[in-house]
């Protein structure tokens, strides 16, 4: 028994040795392997290490949790956050459902009309959002915009959506729901063509009308991609910061402070980095708290 | 319930709602390029002084251009017809002034900004990233697929566990390293970064998992070298793998705009959405000006979207993309 285990020394010549046979392997991932280490893997531990510390150039300081504290202390923080949250609460859910009845309704559809129409709500995803805030800030116009005419066809006078703190971060929150889901849209239909016919039909056998069908059999089965979508979506709005930026840069005031707006600012106008990377730690533990919490609350009936 | 006439109401109702969801989808993007078509500091004889079709009430849905056009193309056939050669002539001055004032702030974005430059940076920095990842992605994706070595499944969940992390967290420390390495301002900062997202790993991993291996023992026997090998078999079997992430390598890096705004300073260097928000954030432009910055960033995607539908479609469907 003794000598089939090997020494130490032995262990780690064989490995070598090993990795010396597969050298060619590692020169295929050699590439990558120097760009991860330089832009991600490095940049994730100085991103923790600099939580801790203050920035500077010539030589950063130790300053312990006090960069955590001055984040917990400002108002503007939790502002941010309370927006953040406000935002991913009214956007997340309404797109997960959006996108589930569009898609059920686009599913029985005849393959030109499927194509046409998965087209038209999946164009303003591959569109720059960048481009979707211009035109929205044009759309919500005082004056001139098309969305205050819309609203003069009910009799509604025009509000200045954007300028005013108690409109602003529903303008927000309206345009995103108005720029349909279409990846939800894509992935639902592709996970409802992948339901077996069969069970529709036993159920049309049990007399099971197509309302019923929809319930009981299309909707459990899709429960993995909208557990996935509410992941993706979640994740996504807890990260909004194109719109902000472009439509109204946090404001009126911090009406429209978020997060990742609050962390750019606090990083680049106000060079924090020590707070800024605290900021940016405690948006990762959120969001990997919400995603926790999402993938038990959703994934339970079911193994 | 199942009678013919129900079932042919139920379906006129769900076109309906399908078709009011599509245009509420498709007018944000329709008003890009309507606004950016429309006349402003318009005039004509029928005019007392210039207008704005842009800054209309009601707004004006369709470019006015098209009506006034044709307006001045049937006065202007009129008085050839009646032999009044000067009011023709003017009609047909009036036709291209039309033209030109459509076109207007395309030609001031042609002729007076950057934007054909950033449009130069956009594009050929998507492309260089693009097939950087491409060659990249899949040679690493190949072995941790296929091959058996000391430390491949650290390696391969170390690189995935990282697709977890949000990218702002990564941002400061990223700004650091790129202004160590001289990059700060240069295209470098741009493209290294971007040739570090992992996604295209994982795909392709994930993709090249089920191509036969007697394929890959084939041509080992053959007497062909591992590079060889990569190029004539694992290439060739990963073309459906390799249109996906390209597609949507492409189209990340296209509109990618947080990273580009914070290290980019000189406007030589722009990309398309930092030249946009420059313009945005300059105040003086109008939206007929915005507009056609916006649509002159969206055409290049709206066109790979149509062109490889499948493909994006596909992607998606493939692992599950990130937005």
């Amino acid at each position: 028994m003794k000598t089939l285990v090997p020494y130490k020394s032995e262990k780690i010549k064989y490995l070598l040795k090993d990795i010396w046979k597969n050298r060619v392997y590692y020169l295929f991932l050699a590439p990558k392997m120097v760009v991860f280490t330089l832009f991600i893997a490095i940049p994730v531990i100085w991103a923790f290490i600099l939580a801790f510390q203050e920035y500077n150039v010539f030589g950063s300081t130790w300053v312990g949790l006090n960069n955590f504290i001055k984040v917990l202390n400002s108002e503007v923080f939790y502002v941010a956050l309370w927006n953040t949250f406000k935002y991913t609460v009214f956007t997340v859910p309404v797109h997960v459902v959006i996108a589930l009845i569009l898609a059920t309704l686009i599913h029985p559809l005849g393959k030109i009309a499927q194509s046409f129409f998965r087209a038209a709500f999946y164009l303003p995803t591959v569109t720059s959002m960048v481009i979707i805030a211009m035109v929205w800030r044009w759309i919500y116009n005082f004056r001139f915009g098309l969305f205050n005419y819309f609203l003069s066809w009910f009799g509604i006078p025009p509000v200045d959506w954007l300028g005013q703190s108690a409109t602003a971060l529903w303008a927000i929150i309206i345009m995103s729901i108005l720029t349909p889901p279409g990846v939800g849209i894509i992935l639902y239909l592709a996970a409802m063509s992948n339901i077996p016919d069969t069970l529709y039909e036993a159920a049309k056998i049990d007399g099971a009308g197509p309302f019923q069908r929809w319930y009981r059999i299309t909707l459990p089965m899709l429960k993995p991609t909208t557990l996935y979508l509410v992941m993706i979506s979640t994740i996504g709005s807890f990260q909004v910061f194109t719109q902000i930026i472009m439509m109204t840069k946090g404001g009126p005031g911090y009406a429209t402070e978020t997060l990742v707006h609050l962390i750019y600012k606090t990083a680049f106008r106000d060079y924090e980095f020590g707070v800024a990377s605290a900021q940016a730690m405690i948006l990762f533990i959120i969001i990997l708290f919400f995603s926790v919490i999402q993938y038990r609350l959703l994934s339970t009936d079911h193994d | 319930m199942n009678s013919p006439i129900m079932t042919k109401i139920t379906r006129v109702f769900i076109y309906m709602l399908l078709g009011a969801a599509a245009i509420i989808s498709l007018l944000p993007l329709y008003w890009v390029f309507s606004t950016s078509l429309q006349l402003d500091a318009y005039q004509d004889e029928d005019l007392d002084a210039p207008i704005s079709y842009v800054e209309a009430n009601p707004p004006k849905f369709v470019p006015a251009g098209i009506e006034e056009y044709f307006k001045h193309w049937r006065k202007a056939r009129a008085a050839e017809k009646s032999g009044d050669q000067e009011l023709a002539n003017y009609h047909r001055k009036m036709m291209t002034e039309v033209v030109h004032n459509s076109f207007a702030m395309y030609m001031y974005l042609f002729n007076r900004t950057n934007i054909w430059r950033w449009f130069i940076n956009s594009a050929y920095i998507a492309f260089v990233v693009t097939l950087g990842i491409l060659l990249i992605d899949t040679m690493s994706g190949y072995v941790l697929a296929k091959k058996q070595f000391p430390g491949r499944n650290l390696i391969f969940w170390v690189i995935v566990s990282t697709m977890m992390i949000p990218g702002q967290v990564t941002l400061v420390p990223m700004f650091i390293m790129i202004q160590k390495l001289g990059l700060f301002d240069t295209h470098w900062a741009l493209i290294l970064p971007d040739l570090s997202m992992v996604f295209g790993v994982f795909l392709m991993r994930q993709f090249l998992l089920s191509i036969p291996s007697e394929l890959l023992e084939a041509a080992k026997i053959d007497g062909a070298g591992e590079w060889k090998t990569f190029w004539t078999i694992v290439i060739p079997l990963a073309k459906p793998a390799l249109a996906t992430l390209g597609i949507f390598t492409f189209m990340s890096v296209w509109n990618s705009f947080l990273w580009p705004i914070i290290v980019l300073n000189n406007a030589d260097l722009y990309t398309l959405p930092v030249g946009l928000k420059t313009l945005q954030d300059a105040n003086l432009a109008s939206f007929k000006l915005l507009m056609s910055g916006a649509s002159l960033a969206a055409i290049p995607m709206i066109i790979i979207f149509l062109a490889f539908q499948r493909y994006f479609i596909k992607g998606l469907t493939l692992g599950g993309v990130k937005e």
